[in-house]
C-alpha cells in the first residue's frame, strides 16, 4: 500500500516551569511509524501515554523536537507546507462544543473552506455534500447549541470533511457522548473509511478500537504494539498489565477458555462471539 | 431567569424581511431609530409604530415576541417614566403634594418616552429576530471593511463577535451547572444583602472564567486545524447581494420617514 504519513524516530517534550527551574517532560520517545492511504488505525494507551500529542503531530500542530514527520511526502516542520498539510489531515477533538465556531450549522461546516479561499458556489456544494455524508443535512440551518452531543460531533466531522482531507485524525471523539452519540459517530467513521478516507482514531474504548483494521498501543511515549486488533487483543494479560482493557467479549471468551471451553482466543466483536458460541452449543 | 435573555435570538425563516441584505436591514433599523427620535408628536410616533407592525407582520415573527423583547427593559421604562413625571414642571398642574408636582406635560412626556423606548427595543429586536447573528456580523464586517485601509481590524472584530455569540448559550448553560454544583455544596446565592450576594458570585465566576479560558484554547486549536489564518485571502459561502427588494424596502422606509417629518411640521400633536 501507498504510504501517506511517515514518522521517523520522532520525539517531543513539553517544558514546564516550576518556580525557577524548567522541567522537561518527554511525551513522545522515538516513534517510527507509517500509515498508508485508506487505513483505519486505532491508537490505544492510558492517560499520559502520549497518544494525543502524537495525534497533534500528524497535522503540524505539534512539531517534532527531533526526527521528522512527513505527510504525503511533505515535511511538517516546513512552515510553507502548513496549510497543505492541514488540508490533507483534518482533526476532530473530544469536546464538540469547543470546536464549533459559527452559530449556524452550515456556516460552521463552511468555515474551513472559507479559510482556504474556495469559491462561494463550490463551498455551498461541498458543505451540502459533507452534511449529507454525516447525515445532518436537514439540520443545516439549526443552531449548534440546540443539537445533541452526537449531532454536534457529526457537525465537527462535517466541518473537517468539507476540506476533502485524505486523512481524519479523531482524538477521543466519543469520550463526552452518550451511548447513542457514540454509535452515531462510530457509524460515521466506518462509513468515511469505506469511502477511502484514512482514519486515525485515538480512543480508550476497546470495542471502538476493535472495529479498526490496525491497533497501535502506546505507553510512556513509545509504540509497544502495532498489529491487527485480533492479535493485539488476544494478548489480554499484557494489555491488562499496561492498565488497558480488552473488549468485553474477548474477556468473556478468555474466561471460558480458561474454564476449559473450546473457543478461539481471538474473538473481538459481539457478532463473532455469538457465532462461536452458537457453533459450540450446536455441536454439543 | 438566566435563560430569558433573548439577545441575538434568531428565528430562521424565509420571509421578505429575512431575505433582505443584512447591510440594508442595518440601514433600515437606523432609519427607523432616527424616525422614532425625529417624531415630535404622538401621530409621528404612530407612523413609526405602523411601520414596525407592518414589518413584524411581513416577517412572520409572532407579535407576542415584541412583548417578550420588551420584558427585560421594563425597569428602565419605569425609572425614566418616574423621572419624567417628577422633573418636567411645565404645563397645567394636575396634582401636587409638598415638593412633588405632577403636570400635564410631565404625564405626556412620560407616556411619550415610554412608547418611544418600547418601540425602539421592538424594532432592534426585529433585526436580531430576522437576521442570523452571523449575517449581522458579516454585514458589520463589510460595512467596516473600508476602514481596513487605516489598519482597523474589521475582520478580527467580526470574528470576535461571532465567537462571542456562539458561546453565549454555552456559557449560560455552564453557569447554570456551576450554580447548581455550588448550591449542592451549600452555597447561598439568594439571601443576604447586595454585598453578600455579590460576594457569593465569586465561587461561580472563577470556575466559569477558568473553563472559558480552556474553551478558548481548544477553540483556537480547532480553528488552526481548519486552516484559519485571519481575514487574508478568506472567501465567504454566503455573498451579500443587494437586489430590487432591498431598494424597495429602503424607498418604503424613506416614505414613512418623510411622513414623520411632514407630521412634525403640519400636525405636531
Amino acid at each position: 500500500m501507498d504510504k501517506f504519513i511517515e514518522l521517523n524516530d520522532v520525539t517531543f517534550s513539553y517544558l514546564t516551569d516550576y518556580d525557577e527551574h524548567t522541567v522537561k517532560n518527554t511525551v513522545i520517545n522515538g516513534i517510527s511509524l507509517e500509515i498508508s492511504r485508506g487505513e483505519f488505525v486505532a491508537v490505544l494507551g492510558h492517560n499520559g501515554s502520549g497518544k494525543s500529542t502524537l495525534a497533534k503531530m500528524l497535522n503540524a500542530i505539534n512539531l517534532p523536537e527531533s526526527g521528522k514527520v512527513y505527510v504525503d511526502g511533505m515535511d511538517t516542520s516546513d512552515e510553507n507546507n502548513l496549510f497543505d498539510i492541514r488540508k490533507r489531515v483534518g482533526m476532530v477533538f473530544q469536546n464538540p462544543d469547543n470546536q464549533i465556531v459559527a452559530t449556524v450549522v452550515e456556516e460552521d461546516v463552511a468555515f474551513a473552506l472559507e479559510n482556504i479561499g474556495v469559491e462561494p458556489a463550490e463551498i455551498r456544494r461541498r458543505v451540502d455534500e459533507a452534511l449529507k455524508t454525516v447525515g445532518m443535512y436537514e439540520y443545516r440551518e439549526h443552531a449548534p447549541h440546540k443539537l445533541s452531543g452526537g449531532q454536534k460531533q457529526r457537525i465537527a466531522i462535517a466541518g473537517v470533511l468539507a476540506m476533502k482531507p485524505e486523512c481524519i485524525v479523531l482524538d477521543e471523539p466519543t469520550a463526552m457522548l452518550d451511548p447513542i452519540g457514540r454509535r452515531e459517530i462510530m457509524a460515521t467513521i466506518s462509513e468515511l473509511n469505506s469511502m477511502g478516507v484514512t482514519i486515525v482514531l485515538i480512543t480508550h474504548y476497546m470495542d471502538e478500537a476493535a472495529r479498526a483494521k490496525r491497533v497501535i498501543v502506546m505507553d510512556s511515549g513509545e509504540v509497544i504494539m502495532d498489529d491487527t486488533p485480533k492479535r493485539v487483543f488476544s494478548q489480554m494479560d499484557r494489555l491488562k498489565s499496561l492498565g488497558l482493557d480488552v473488549p468485553q467479549v474477548t474477556e468473556l471468551t478468555h474466561a471460558l477458555i480458561s474454564a476449559g471451553v473450546d473457543l478461539p482466543d481471538d474473538i473481538i466483536s459481539e457478532d463473532e462471539c455469538y457465532e462461536a458460541l452458537y457453533k459450540l452449543l450446536k455441536k454439543g | 431567569m438566566i435563560k430569558d435573555i433573548t439577545l441575538g435570538q434568531y428565528f430562521p425563516g424565509k420571509s421578505v424581511i429575512h431575505r433582505l441584505d443584512p447591510r440594508i436591514k442595518l440601514l433600515l433599523t437606523l432609519i427607523y431609530i432616527v424616525m422614532l427620535f425625529a417624531a415630535s408628536g404622538f401621530l409621528g410616533l404612530g407612523v413609526g409604530i405602523v411601520f414596525l407592525v407592518l414589518s413584524f407582520l411581513l416577517s412572520g415573527i409572532p407579535i407576542k415576541m415584541m412583548a417578550k423583547s420588551v420584558k427585560p427593559i421594563i425597569p428602565i421604562i419605569i425609572f425614566t417614566g418616574i423621572l419624567n413625571l417628577l422633573f418636567v414642571s411645565s404645563g397645567d398642574v394636575l396634582f401636587s403634594y409638598g415638593f412633588i408636582k405632577i403636570t400635564y406635560d410631565g404625564l405626556r412626556t412620560m407616556i411619550f418616552m415610554a412608547v418611544r423606548i418600547v418601540f425602539l427595543i421592538c424594532g432592534t429586536s426585529l433585526l436580531t429576530y430576522t437576521t442570523s447573528p452571523i449575517a449581522l456580523t458579516d454585514a458589520i464586517e463589510r460595512i467596516l471593511s473600508p476602514l481596513r485601509a487605516i489598519k482597523f481590524p474589521s475582520h478580527e472584530i467580526a470574528m470576535m463577535m461571532t465567537i462571542a455569540l456562539r458561546f453565549i448559550p454555552t456559557l449560560i448553560e455552564e453557569t447554570d451547572k456551576i450554580m447548581s454544583a455550588q448550591k449542592a455544596r451549600g452555597a447561598d446565592l439568594e439571601s443576604g444583602t447586595l454585598v453578600r450576594r455579590a460576594k457569593a458570585l465569586v465561587p461561580i465566576l472563577i470556575p466559569l472564567f477558568i473553563s472559558a479560558f480552556r474553551r478558548a484554547e481548544e477553540l483556537a486549536l480547532a480553528m488552526e486545524c481548519r486552516c484559519y489564518r485571519g481575514g487574508e485571502g478568506r472567501t465567504r459561502m454566503k455573498q451579500l447581494k443587494t437586489t430590487w427588494r432591498d431598494y424597495v424596502a429602503v424607498i418604503i422606509s424613506l416614505i414613512f420617514f418623510a411622513g414623520v417629518i411632514l407630521l412634525n411640521i403640519f400636525l405636531p400633536i
